[in-house]
C-alpha cells in the first residue's frame, strides 16, 4: 500500500509538471499583458523595460524553468494586478472556493443517491418518471444559464436571496467562512445549487442504471431466495456492489466541482479561485494563470489517489488482487 | 382641555424636532457596482480612468475636476505663470489627510518625486515636471521642461499623498508591477485629503468608505458610506440592480436599457461620454497585410481613405446598434475635452455612389481586400460596429476579413510592441488630461521618440507635427486655438482617421438616486445623493 501511495506520488508530480509545461506553452496565445499594466501615456521605452522586467522576452524555455524551480520552493511569484504574492492570493481565496464545492458536493451525493436509489427500484412510479425527466434538465443545460435562471426567480423576483458575493463572512484566522452568519449562508443557496446540480443528476442517473444491472445479477436472487429483507438486499448488498463506478464518477467529478466553480463563481460573483483565475485570464496574469492550473492538477491528483485507496476499501477483488 | 392640546403639541414639537435631528446624523449607505476593481489603492499604481476616478473619492489632487468635467480648484486654491516655464501654486490651508496629519507643501513634493520612483505609473505626468521650489508651506513654484500651458489638469490625477504617513509606513515609493515590494503598504491602505476614507478594502470583492467628517470643502451629496462591490458578470450585475441589492451599477449593456425601463423602481442613465470611437487605416507600410493588392498599399492614397469614410453610414451604426445614444462626430475629440470646437466638427456625407467612384478613380474599380482588427470587450458594442462597417463596405466593393478578440489579444496584436500589426482597425480614445493635445499627441503625430504610440496607422504630416508642437507649448489661447484649428482641418482633409461617434455611458440607477454622470465614466462620491 505505501508502495503504491509512494508511486502514485511520482505520478502526481509528474502530471503537475505536465500540466505546467502546456499551460506555459498556452500563455503566448493568451495575449499582451503590458497594456493592462500601464497607463495610457506610458512611453515606448518603459513599456518595453516592463516587458524585459517581467522576463516576457525570455525564451520558453528559460521562462518555464524558472516557474517550476520557483514553484518547487512553493514560490509562485506576483500577480500583475494585484501586485501581491500568488499564494497569497489563492489562500485568500481559496476558503469561498472550498466552501462552495462542499456544499455542492454534499448536496449532490445526499440527494442523488437516494434518488438514483429510487428510480431504480420504482421505475414506473409517477416521482421517478419526474425525476427522471428533470434530471435531462440538469445534464443538458449549460451552467451558466441555470444561474442566470436561479437569480432571475429567487433574486429579482422573489427577491428572498442575494443574486452576487458571500454575504457576511467571518474571519477565522485566515480562513473565511459563511457558514457562522445568516447573510453568509443565504449567499450559499443559489451558488450551491447550481454548482451541484449537474452532478448531482450526473450521479443519479450513473446510480439508477448500475442499480438496475445489479439487481438483476445472481447473488440478489439468491439473497432473496434466502429471505434476506429487501432493506437489506437493495441497501446493504446491491447499493454496495454499484458503488465502484460511482465512487471513481464522484472523486473525479468532485475534481471538477472545484475546477468548473469558475463558472458559477463567474455569474454569482463568488470571491473564489476560479473567479480569480478568470479575472487572470481576461488581464493575462500569468503568474495566478500558472498557479491556478499547476493547483487544480494538484486536487485531481489528490482526489484520485483517494478514489483508488477508496476501491481497495469497498471492493475486496482489487484489495486481494493488489 | 386646551392644556392637554397643548402638551400633545409640544410633545409633538419636541418628537418632530428629535426627528429632524435623527434624519440628520442619519447613515445613508450608497451601494455601488462597476464591472472591474481598481487595480491599486495606491494612486501612482495604474493611470486608468476607472482606477485614479476611483482613488479620487480619497485622495485629492491641486486641483480636481466637477460633475462637468470642468476643472476646479482642490488643493491649490489659485495658480499663475510666472515665466513660460514656472508656476506658482497658493495651496489650500487647514487642509488634514484623513489620519490628521496637516497637507503642506512637502506632501506635494513627495508626491511628486514618488511618482518619478520605479514602478510608478504616474511617470507620464511626473516628468511634465522638472522641479517643484517650496516657497513656504502653503506656496509651492513648479517649473516645467518647457512652457505647458495645460499645467494644472495636468495635476488633476497626481494624487496628493501625506509624506509622514508614507514614511511611517515605509512606501516612499510607487507599488511596483514586477513585485518585489509585496509588502507595499500604499497599494492596500490609504490616507488622503478626499471626502470620503476607506476604512475596509478587499481587492475584487468589496471596498467601504466612509464619509471624513473633517474634509474641508462642502459635499454637495448626502451619502454617509460607500458600498462598493465589483461584480463582473453584466446580466448579474443588472439584476442585482432590480432586485434591489445595488443602488447604481454600471456599464449596462445598450440592449438591457428595455428591461431597465420595464422594471419597476429601476431606469438606466445615460449621457455622452468624453471617449471618441474611431477607425484607423495603415499609411505607413508600402504593402498591406493580408491585402489580395499586391506591391502597393491603396490606404496610401487620400481617395481610398475618403471612399471609406463616404461608405459607412455612422447614422445607421448609431440608430441600429448604439440605441441612438451615441454622439456621432467627425472629430477625434469629444465636446467636453479642452479645445473642442463645434465648427470644426464635420462628417462626411454617407454616399455609398460617390465611394465608389472614388475607388475607381483610385483605380480599385472592383474594390479589393483587406483584414481588420477589433476588440470585442473594450468599448460599447465595439465588434457589432465592426461588423456593420464590414457590411457597409461590402456595399461599395471592399471586401473586410473581419478579427474580434479580447481586449488583450487585440492591442496586443495591433500595438507598437507587435510593430503595429494591423491594416484597419478600430480604436476609442479619451484624453488623459482632458485636453486636445493628448488625443493629437498619442493619435496624429507622425510617429517616432515618444511620440504618436497610438498613432497604429502610422498617419504622417509634418506640417502636423509643427503645429502639435505649438499647441503643446503656446500659452496664448488664441494662437492656440488656431494652431487646433489648422491641425484638425489637415488631419480631416488627408482623412487621417475616420471618427464615427462619442460612444455613451450605460449606468442603472434607482429611482430617487441623484448622481452626476460625469462624461470620463468617473463615479464621484460627493455627487451621489440616497434618498
Amino acid at each position: 500500500m505505501f508502495q503504491t501511495i509512494a508511486l502514485r506520488g511520482l505520478q502526481s508530480l509528474a502530471v503537475m509538471v505536465t500540466v505546467a509545461l502546456i499551460a506555459f506553452s498556452l500563455f503566448r496565445y493568451v495575449g499582451d499583458p503590458i497594456n493592462n499594466l500601464v497607463g495610457q501615456d506610458t512611453t515606448a521605452e518603459e513599456r518595453a523595460a516592463l516587458v524585459e522586467e517581467l522576463g516576457l522576452n525570455d525564451p520558453f524555455v528559460v521562462q518555464f524553468g524558472r516557474f517550476v524551480l520557483n514553484a518547487a520552493q512553493g514560490e509562485f511569484g506576483v500577480s500583475y494586478r494585484h501586485r501581491r504574492p500568488v499564494e497569497d492570493l489563492i489562500a485568500e481565496r481559496l476558503p469561498a472556493t472550498l466552501e462552495l464545492s462542499l456544499v455542492a458536493a454534499v448536496l449532490a451525493l445526499l440527494l442523488s443517491i437516494p434518488a438514483g436509489v429510487f428510480t431504480a427500484l420504482r421505475p414506473k412510479s409517477l416521482i421517478s418518471r419526474i425525476l427522471m425527466s428533470t434530471s435531462l434538465i440538469g445534464v443538458s443545460l449549460p451552467t451558466f444559464l441555470i444561474g442566470i435562471l436561479l437569480i432571475l426567480v429567487f433574486s429579482v423576483n422573489l427577491q428572498w436571496l442575494p443574486s452576487f458575493g458571500r454575504g457576511e463572512v467571518v474571519d477565522l484566522g485566515g480562513w473565511t467562512t459563511g457558514f457562522l452568519t445568516a447573510g453568509g449562508l443565504k449567499a450559499l443557496v443559489l451558488p450551491a445549487i447550481t454548482l451541484a446540480l449537474f452532478q448531482l443528476t450526473l450521479i443519479m442517473r450513473l446510480v439508477r442504471s448500475e442499480m438496475i444491472e445489479v439487481l438483476q445479477t445472481d447473488f440478489i436472487k439468491f439473497a432473496r431466495a434466502r429471505g434476506l429483507p429487501d432493506s437489506k438486499v437493495y441497501f446493504i448488498h446491491a447499493l454496495k456492489n454499484t458503488l465502484v463506478p460511482v465512487i471513481t464518477i464522484t472523486g473525479l467529478q468532485l475534481g471538477s466541482i472545484i475546477a468548473f466553480a469558475i463558472i458559477t463563481e463567474t455569474v454569482f460573483q463568488w470571491p473564489g479561485m476560479g473567479l480569480l483565475f478568470i479575472q487572470a485570464v481576461v488581464e493575462v496574469d500569468i503568474p495566478v494563470m500558472a498557479a491556478y492550473l499547476v493547483l487544480i492538477a494538484f486536487f485531481f491528483v489528490i482526489i484520485n489517489l483517494i478514489v483508488d485507496l477508496l476501491y481497495l476499501v469497498v471492493d475486496p477483488r482489487i484489495r486481494y488482487r493488489g | 382641555m386646551t392644556r392637554a392640546m397643548f402638551t400633545l403639541a409640544a410633545a409633538a414639537a419636541i418628537s418632530l424636532g428629535l426627528g429632524t435631528s435623527a434624519t440628520k446624523a442619519e447613515e445613508r449607505v450608497f451601494k455601488w457596482a462597476f464591472q472591474g476593481d481598481a487595480q491599486s489603492l495606491d494612486p501612482q499604481g495604474l493611470f486608468e480612468t476607472f482606477t485614479v476616478g476611483f482613488l479620487s473619492n480619497v485622495y485629492e489632487g491641486l486641483v480636481l475636476y466637477d460633475k462637468d468635467l470642468q476643472i476646479v480648484p482642490a488643493l491649490a486654491t489659485d495658480w499663475e505663470a510666472i515665466d513660460e516655464t514656472t508656476w506658482r501654486f497658493n495651496l489650500r490651508r487647514g487642509v488634514t489627510f484623513h489620519n490628521g496629519n496637516p497637507f503642506t507643501a512637502d506632501d506635494v513634493i513627495f508626491t511628486w518625486q514618488r511618482a518619478l520612483t520605479k514602478g510608478s505609473q504616474m511617470k507620464p505626468t511626473a516628468s511634465k515636471i522638472s522641479s517643484i521650489e517650496k516657497i513656504n508651506d502653503y506656496q509651492i513654484e513648479i517649473s516645467t521642461p518647457g512652457p505647458l500651458p495645460t499645467i494644472a489638469r495636468e495635476l488633476a490625477f497626481l494624487l496628493v499623498m501625506d509624506k509622514e504617513w508614507s514614511e511611517a509606513n515605509n512606501t516612499t515609493e510607487a507599488t511596483d508591477v514586477k513585485g518585489g515590494d509585496e509588502g507595499n503598504y500604499a497599494n492596500l491602505h490609504a490616507n488622503g485629503t478626499g471626502p470620503f476614507r476607506v476604512v475596509e478594502r478587499q481587492a475584487d470583492v468589496r471596498t467601504v468608505f466612509e464619509r471624513f467628517d473633517d474634509y474641508w470643502g462642502e459635499i454637495a451629496g448626502n451619502v454617509t458610506t460607500g458600498i462598493f462591490t465589483p461584480v463582473g458578470e453584466n446580466a448579474t450585475r443588472v439584476a442585482a440592480l432590480i432586485s434591489g441589492e445595488l443602488d447604481l451599477v454600471y456599464p449596462v449593456p445598450v440592449q438591457d436599457w428595455p428591461r431597465l425601463e420595464t422594471s419597476s423602481g429601476v431606469k438606466p442613465l445615460s449621457g455622452a461620454e468624453a471617449r471618441t470611437i474611431f477607425l484607423g487605416m495603415d499609411q505607413s507600410r508600402e504593402e498591406l497585410l493580408g491585402s489580395n493588392v499586391k506591391g502597393k498599399n491603396p490606404l496610401k492614397d487620400r481617395r481610398v481613405r475618403l471612399a471609406f469614410a463616404h461608405g459607412i453610414n455612422i447614422d445607421a451604426i448609431n440608430k441600429k446598434i448604439m440605441r441612438s445614444a451615441a454622439q456621432p462626430t467627425g472629430l477625434m475629440i469629444a465636446p467636453q475635452i479642452n479645445g473642442y470646437d463645434a465648427s470644426l466638427d464635420r462628417r462626411w456625407a454617407y454616399d455609398p455612389e460617390k465611394a465608389r467612384a472614388l475607388l475607381a478613380e483610385a483605380g480599385y474599380a472592383d474594390g479589393f481586400s483587406l483584414k481588420m482588427d477589433c476588440p470585442n470587450d473594450r468599448y460599447v458594442n465595439d465588434e457589432k460596429i465592426c461588423q456593420a462597417v464590414v457590411g457597409m463596405l461590402a456595399k461599395i466593393g471592399v471586401e473586410v476579413d473581419l478579427l474580434a478578440q479580447t481586449k488583450s489579444k487585440f492591442f496586443g496584436k495591433i500595438l507598437w510592441s507587435n510593430d503595429y500589426d494591423t491594416s484597419f482597425y478600430l480604436l476609442g480614445w479619451t484624453p488623459t488630461s482632458i485636453d486636445v493635445h493628448n488625443a493629437i499627441s498619442n493619435l496624429i503625430v507622425c510617429r517616432g521618440e515618444g511620440a504618436g504610440l497610438f498613432n497604429v496607422g502610422g498617419y504622417c504630416n509634418a506640417e502636423v507635427d509643427r503645429l502639435a508642437g505649438v499647441i503643446a507649448e503656446e500659452i496664448d489661447p488664441t494662437k492656440r486655438g488656431a494652431a487646433i484649428k489648422e491641425a484638425m482641418r489637415i488631419h480631416y482633409d488627408e482623412v487621417g482617421h475616420i471618427p464615427l461617434h462619442n460612444q455613451p455611458l450605460s449606468w442603472g440607477v434607482r429611482d430617487g438616486l441623484g448622481v452626476a454622470q460625469r462624461a470620463d465614466n468617473v463615479l464621484d462620491l460627493r455627487n451621489v445623493t440616497v434618498r
